[in-house]
């Protein structure tokens, strides 16, 4: 059973919008109909001025700032996205769209295959799903913000996979976005990225469950895989200092080594960590959507200048990243800023102290709130 | 025009009592592009985009800072006079502006010659250690002279690179670079009786304030 079924089995059924035109994608070849699944919070106002489009990372969705209705914890961004937050929804209307390429809803590996008429095919894509960009998603997220009748964003904001989205947003659509927050995150993705999600891939592909990428026909899910491709992306997204503080050397089984089925805590954390994922994602959706990311190089689409990507951009960007991330460091940022820079755009630029690591752009981290909340009111003074 | 959309009131801010950035902000025409480098928590760039309506931009080293200058809805970034101009190009400002900060630079001689690189005008304002007081000092106790203005120990200090207001206007005449206008500035920022005259204002103010441009000047729109 696939992950869509199975989310209708559930009676989950996700706000979608079905485009029966579907959508062309940078691998030339034609979706009908694309689906976008999202949510939205707050009001548009009359000026429909008050817009944000918030884009989520590798294994987000579209529930930034309500209890997921799958796992039932908090939004994943709550902490930034809410009544009373830094993304003030009682001020802002506020929108997150699942990615294409995605699992909740949007079209994908786990919906249902479709022929060039649009016609359904009986079966998902499975790893038949053809492969998708950053701006494959992008383009798809478009189509959604000119059906809700947003003119221009106020702002576009999103962290990692998230922030890479917010750079493709301000390159291609200049003029529907009126300012941009990228944060922990790059204009390319690194060897060392791209070798990390291939470790990640080995593993799905090596679960005997995967059979193919048709693990559907067989009933089944390779969870294994999928965990530990799971467990290995999660070690990066934390630093060395995060995982000695939260769980040093402690042992979950005893207090000393026995040296026969000991556990430590960290080993105990990232099973629970692999276990619960591999309930709420799909194997094929993994594999599709690492890859859009190891594929982003916004330099490369504009003849190898990242300047290239933002000449003459009106858009106000505040770019954040913090000090402890090692998957996306701060001297990617800072490559970001100084191509902004040569392109002459306005740009705020803040690196966070924090021991964090890459995860930092999730949790509660009061410095990236006081800039967020500062560069908005700062940028809703100059609307025009 | 559009609504904005948090209602588009400022969060009121007390004008700064540094009465040397009120006359650094006179010297800036109004609605110009300005970038301020080392621009602490953004005070200068705050009156000359409320009260000038510039295009202003920041540049400040110290995280805390710039963290504040943003969260005021300023566009500043974290990086040094020494290492992040190269990056802008040719003419992108109307004014560049270094206040107290030159003398913390490593070469600043480069910084200058990057300022008039990416900006039509430079506003430089330093601290003049050709003051009596600094002299007397020296000359009395002998040891390095500390003063309101230059208040930390000589092992202790980012100011590595301290000069005179002659010293300046000979590294002017050196570089060609044409000196618009300069004012000689007391410790509170007030402009001093002696700006007609270098020698006692060299002697007399605490602060040099230079406009500066490139002789001969750069060419008008190159580089946008």
């Amino acid at each position: 059973m696939t992950q869509d079924t199975a989310d209708r089995a559930r009676g989950l059924v996700h706000q979608t919008m079905v485009f029966e035109d579907g959508i062309t994608l940078d691998c030339g070849v034609h979706i009908r109909p694309l689906r976008v699944a999202y949510r939205t919070y707050g009001r548009l106002n009359e000026e429909r001025s008050n817009a944000i489009l918030i884009c989520h990372a590798l294994t987000g969705d579209q529930y930034v700032a309500e209890t997921h209705p799958l796992t039932g914890k908090p939004g994943w961004w709550q902490l930034l996205v809410g009544p009373g937050r830094p993304v003030d929804t009682e001020r802002f209307f506020v929108v997150c769209a699942n990615v294409l390429g995605g699992c909740m809803g949007s079209t994908g590996p786990n919906t249902e295959m479709t022929d060039e008429t649009g016609r359904g095919l009986g079966r998902p894509w499975g790893i038949d799903f053809p492969p998708v960009t950053i701006r494959d998603m992008v383009r798809a997220q478009l189509r959604l913000i000119d059906a809700l009748g947003i003119g221009r964003l106020f702002s576009v904001i999103g962290g990692s996979m998230g922030g890479m989205q917010v750079l493709e947003w301000a390159s291609l659509f200049p003029t529907r976005v009126f300012s941009a927050i990228p944060i922990a995150t790059a204009a390319y993705h690194s060897a060392q990225n791209i070798a990390f999600h291939e470790i990640g891939r080995q593993a799905i592909h090596a679960d005997p469950n995967f059979h193919g990428g048709r693990y559907w026909e067989h009933g089944v899910v390779p969870a294994r895989g999928l965990a530990v491709a799971r467990m290995t992306a999660h070690i990066t997204y934390l630093s060395e200092e995060a995982l000695t503080r939260k769980f040093g050397r402690r042992l979950r089984t005893g207090p000393m080594l026995t040296f026969s089925n000991d556990l430590f805590e960290v080993e105990s954390y990232l099973q629970h960590q692999g276990s619960t994922f591999v309930r709420r994602f799909d194997a094929n959706s993994y594999l599709t959507i690492t890859r859009a990311m190891d594929y982003f190089d916004l330099a490369a689409e504009h003849g190898g200048s990242l300047a290239a990507a933002f000449r003459n951009s009106p858009v106000r960007f505040c770019v954040v990243s913090f000090s402890s991330d090692w998957l996306f460091p701060t001297a990617m940022s800072r490559e970001i800023v100084r191509a902004l820079n040569a392109a002459a755009a306005n740009v705020s630029f803040v690196e966070i102290a924090s021991d964090k690591g890459h995860d930092a752009f999730l949790l509660d981290e009061p410095d990236l709130f006081r800039t967020v909340s500062g560069f908005l009111h700062g940028a809703a003074e100059r609307w025009r | 025009m559009p609504e904005s959309p948090l209602g588009g009131t400022r969060s009121g801010r007390p004008l700064s009592d540094r009465l040397d950035l009120r006359l650094i902000a006179e010297m800036v025409e109004p609605g110009s592009r300005v970038l301020d480098i080392g621009c602490g928590d953004g005070t200068l760039l705050d009156i000359l985009v409320h009260e000038r309506e510039v295009d202003g931009r920041g540049i400040e080293i110290d995280m805390g800072l710039v963290t504040a200058a943003v969260a005021q809805g300023l566009a500043v970034i974290h990086g040094d006079a020494d290492s992040d101009l190269a990056f802008y190009p040719d003419q992108a400002f109307d004014y560049v502006i270094l206040s107290r900060t030159l003398q913390a630079t490593e070469r600043p001689r480069e910084v200058l010659a990057q300022m008039l690189r990416i900006g039509r005008r430079a506003i430089v304002s330093f601290p003049n250690f050709g003051h009596w007081l600094i002299r007397w000092k020296l000359l009395v106790t002998g040891r390095m002279p500390r003063t309101s203005v230059l208040d930390r120990p000589w092992y202790d200090t980012p100011n590595i690179h301290l000069c005179t207001i002659a010293d300046f206007f000979a590294l002017c005449e050196a570089e060609g670079y044409t000196v618009e206008q300069w004012l000689g500035v007391d410790e509170a920022g007030r402009k001093t009786p002696w700006r007609r005259n270098r020698r006692l204002a060299n002697l007399f103010a605490e602060q040099g304030l230079f406009l500066l441009t490139r002789n001969p000047p750069a060419r008008g729109s190159q580089g946008r």
